[in-house]
C-alpha cells in the first residue's frame, strides 16, 4: 500500500512555474523528506497535497483518495503542520488544541489525554491557558507542532517543523515524530532546510530545485553517490604547471579558486593526499595551510542545487586560466 | 455533507472570541445607537408622507435601525474570514475533515448569533427612546425575520471574502455595497417617497423586504403583505447559502 502517489503534478502562478511535472510516491509508514532551497516549490507541493491549492495539471492520491476528485476524503486522512503561523491568537493554547481535536471528532476523554500528552512534548503545559497572543515566537511554533500531532493522521505533512527552535526542543520533537511514525505507522512527509534533520529522520529524501526533483534516494545512498572529498590548499601564488599536472590526475574531479585558495574536488581524499604533497614538493609550490573535508548531506545538496554562495564568488577552472593569462600579460 | 460537530465548534469559537472582545460589541452598536437617537429625536415631530401620524417616527424608525444593525454586523462576518486568512487560521480550518458546507454553516451560525445579540440589544435600548415593544409572540416572529436577514448578508460577506482576499479590497467593496443597501431599504423613510427610477433599486434590495416584514410584525404597518416579504426573504437567503457554499467549495483556501 502506498501512502502517496504523485503523478506529474504541476502548479503555475501566472507565468511562474512553481511546481514542474513532479512525480514520486511515498510508501505507507515511510518518513519522506523534501529538501530544497527557498522558493524551490516544497510548500506549494504540500499545499496541493493537502487540498489547499488546486493543481494546474497532474494528480495525486493520498491514502487512496484523489486530491481533485475527493478532497474531503483526502482531508480526513491527513494532518499538516504549516510553516507559516496558523493559530487563532484570540484563543488560549488549550482552546486552539481543543478546537483542532473537536474538528477531528476525537471524543472528550481521549481529547483530554492527548492534549495533555502533546503539551508535554512541546513543553507548554504551564502556558496552556494563556492567550496565544501573549506567546513568544518559539512558543507559538511549538503549539502548532503540538496541534498537528493530536489526531494521529494516516499521512502527516510537516512544513519546516523545527524552523527557529532551540536544539533541545528540536530533539524532543524529532523523537516524537519518529515514535509517531513507528508506533502508529504514520506516513510522514517533511520539508526542511536542516540537513541533519533530513539525515536523522528520513528514510528517503527528494531534493527539489526550481520546481523539479533532481535527486531521490536514501540519505546514505545520496551521500555515496555524490561522494567527493574536498581539499583546500592555501597557495599564495598558483602556478600554471600545478593546474596542468592536477588535470592529469584521474582522482581530481574539479579545480576551483576561491579567495586565493585552491579547492580540489577529489575522490578518496585521504589516500591521495600523500601524492598531492609529493607533487607540490616536486614543483616547488609553497603551501601555508591544507584542509580535507569529507561530504555531508549538505554538500550533496549544494552540489545538486548549486545554491551556494561559493559558486558566485568562486570560479571554475577557466577563470583561473583567465586570471593567470592576465597576470602573464602584465 | 453536514457535520453538526464542526458547525458547533466553529460557532463556539466565535462565541468565545465575541465574549472576550467587549470593545467589538460596543463598537458594533455605537453607530446604530447614534442613528436611532439623533434621527429619532430630530425627526420626532416631522410629518413624513407615507408614515401615518398615529404611528410616529420613532415607531417607524426602530425596525429600520434593527435592519441596519443586522446588515452591518452580518456583512462584516466576511471580515472575520479575511482576518483568519491573514493570520493563517483559515488554513487550519480548511485542512480539517469538515466539509466546506459545514464550515460555511458554522460561520453563518457564529455570525448570525452575534448579529442577533446586537439587534436584540438595540431593540431593548430603543425602549428608552419611547419605542413601544410588541408582545412576546411578535418579538419571537421578529427574531425569525432577523435571522433570515442575517443569513442573506452574512453570505454576501462570505462570498466576497472568498473572492477578495485582502483586507482593503474587502473593506472598500463592502462599503460600496452596504451603504446603498441600507439607504435604499426604506429603513429611514418610506421607499414610496423615492423617485421611480431609484425606487426600482429599492425593490431589488433584500433589506427592503426584511425591514418591511419587521415593521409588519412589530408595528403592524407594512407596504407588502407579510407573506410576500417572508417568501422573498426565504428564497434569497437559501440562494445566498448555496452561492457562498459554492464559492467556498470552488475557491482556493490561500
Amino acid at each position: 500500500m502506498t501512502a502517496i502517489v504523485i503523478d506529474n503534478l504541476t502548479k503555475r502562478f501566472d507565468d511562474l512555474v512553481a511546481v514542474d511535472n513532479v512525480s514520486f510516491s511515498v510508501k505507507s509508514g515511510e518518513l519522506f523528506g523534501l529538501l530544497g532551497p527557498n522558493g524551490a516549490g516544497k510548500t506549494t507541493i504540500l499545499n496541493m497535497l493537502t487540498t489547499l491549492l488546486v493543481p494546474t495539471a497532474g494528480s495525486a492520491l493520498i491514502a487512496g483518495s484523489d486530491i481533485k476528485k475527493d478532497p474531503d476524503g483526502v482531508r480526513s486522512n491527513i494532518g499538516i503542520i504549516f510553516q507559516d503561523p496558523s493559530l487563532d491568537i484570540g484563543l488560549t493554547g488549550r482552546e486552539n488544541l481543543e478546537f483542532h481535536a473537536m474538528m477531528y471528532n476525537i471524543e472528550r476523554s481521549e481529547r483530554k489525554k492527548r492534549i495533555a500528552e502533546v503539551l508535554k512534548v512541546v513543553n507548554l503545559s504551564e502556558k496552556a491557558d494563556t492567550l496565544v497572543e501573549y506567546y513568544s515566537g518559539g512558543m507559538k511554533r511549538r503549539l502548532e507542532i503540538a496541534r498537528g500531532l493530536i489526531h494521529y493522521p494516516r499521512v502527516l505533512f510537516l512544513d519546516e517543523p523545527t524552523l527557529g527552535l532551540d536544539a533541545q526542543t528540536r530533539r524532543s520533537i524529532w523523537d516524537y515524530i519518529k515514535n509517531l511514525n513507528k508506533e502508529y505507522g504514520t506516513s510522514i512527509i517533511l520539508t526542511t532546510h536542516y540537513m541533519e534533520e533530513a539525515d536523522y529522520l528520513c528514510d528517503r529524501i527528494a531534493i527539489i530545485d526550481r520546481g523539479k526533483i533532481i535527486a531521490l534516494d536514501t540519505p546514505a545512498n545520496l551521500k555515496v553517490q555524490y561522494k567527493r572529498d574536498r581539499i583546500t590548499l592555501a597557495v599564495p601564488d598558483i602556478p600554471e604547471s600545478l593546474v596542468t599536472e592536477l588535470e592529469k590526475r584521474a582522482w581530481v574531479q574539479d579545480i576551483l579558486s576561491e579567495n586565493g585558495n585552491l579547492v580540489l574536488s577529489v575522490s578518496k581524499g585521504e589516500e591521495n593526499l600523500p601524492e598531492l604533497f609529493h607533487l607540490l614538493h616536486s614543483l616547488g609550490v609553497s603551501v601555508s595551510a591544507v584542509s580535507l573535508h569529507t561530504p555531508t548531506l549538505e554538500d550533496v545538496f549544494i552540489h545538486l542545487t548549486g545554491a551556494s554562495i561559493r559558486e558566485q564568488d568562486g570560479s571554475r577552472r577557466s577563470a583561473i586560466r583567465d586570471r593567470m593569462r592576465r597576470r602573464m600579460m602584465r | 455533507m453536514i457535520q453538526v460537530n464542526a458547525i458547533y465548534v466553529l460557532w463556539m469559537r466565535e462565541m468565545i472570541k465575541y465574549a472576550r472582545a467587549k470593545s467589538r460589541l460596543v463598537g458594533a452598536i455605537a453607530m446604530p445607537v447614534f442613528m436611532l437617537v439623533f434621527l429619532g429625536l430630530g425627526f420626532r415631530r416631522v410629518d413624513i408622507p407615507g408614515i401615518p401620524g398615529s404611528i410616529g417616527y420613532i415607531q417607524y424608525l426602530v425596525p429600520g435601525i434593527l435592519g441596519m444593525t443586522l446588515l452591518f454586523s452580518s456583512a462584516y462576518t466576511g471580515m472575520g474570514v479575511i482576518m483568519d486568512r491573514q493570520y493563517g487560521f483559515l488554513k487550519e480550518v480548511m485542512v480539517t475533515p469538515a466539509s466546506r458546507t459545514s464550515i460555511v454553516l458554522g460561520m453563518i451560525a457564529g455570525g448570525a448569533t452575534t448579529s442577533l445579540v446586537q439587534a436584540t440589544m438595540m431593540m431593548f435600548l430603543s425602549v428608552l427612546l419611547g419605542f413601544r415593544l410588541p408582545g412576546l409572540p411578535a418579538i419571537l416572529a421578529a427574531v425569525f425575520i432577523m435571522l433570515l436577514i442575517c443569513v442573506i448578508f452574512i453570505n454576501i460577506g462570505l462570498t466576497l471574502s472568498s473572492v477578495l482576499k485582502d483586507f482593503h479590497g474587502f473593506n472598500l467593496i463592502i462599503n460600496f455595497i452596504v451603504f446603498p443597501l441600507f439607504l435604499l431599504s426604506g429603513a429611514l423613510f418610506p421607499v414610496a417617497n423615492l423617485p421611480a427610477a431609484i425606487r426600482v433599486f429599492s425593490y431589488l434590495d433584500p433589506l427592503t423586504y426584511g425591514v418591511d416584514a419587521l415593521r409588519g410584525i412589530m408595528i403592524d404597518f407594512s407596504e407588502f403583505s407579510l407573506l410576500i416579504d417572508i417568501g422573498i426573504l426565504i428564497i434569497i437567503s437559501s440562494a445566498m447559502v448555496a452561492i457562498s457554499g459554492y464559492f467556498f467549495q470552488k475557491g482556493e483556501a490561500l
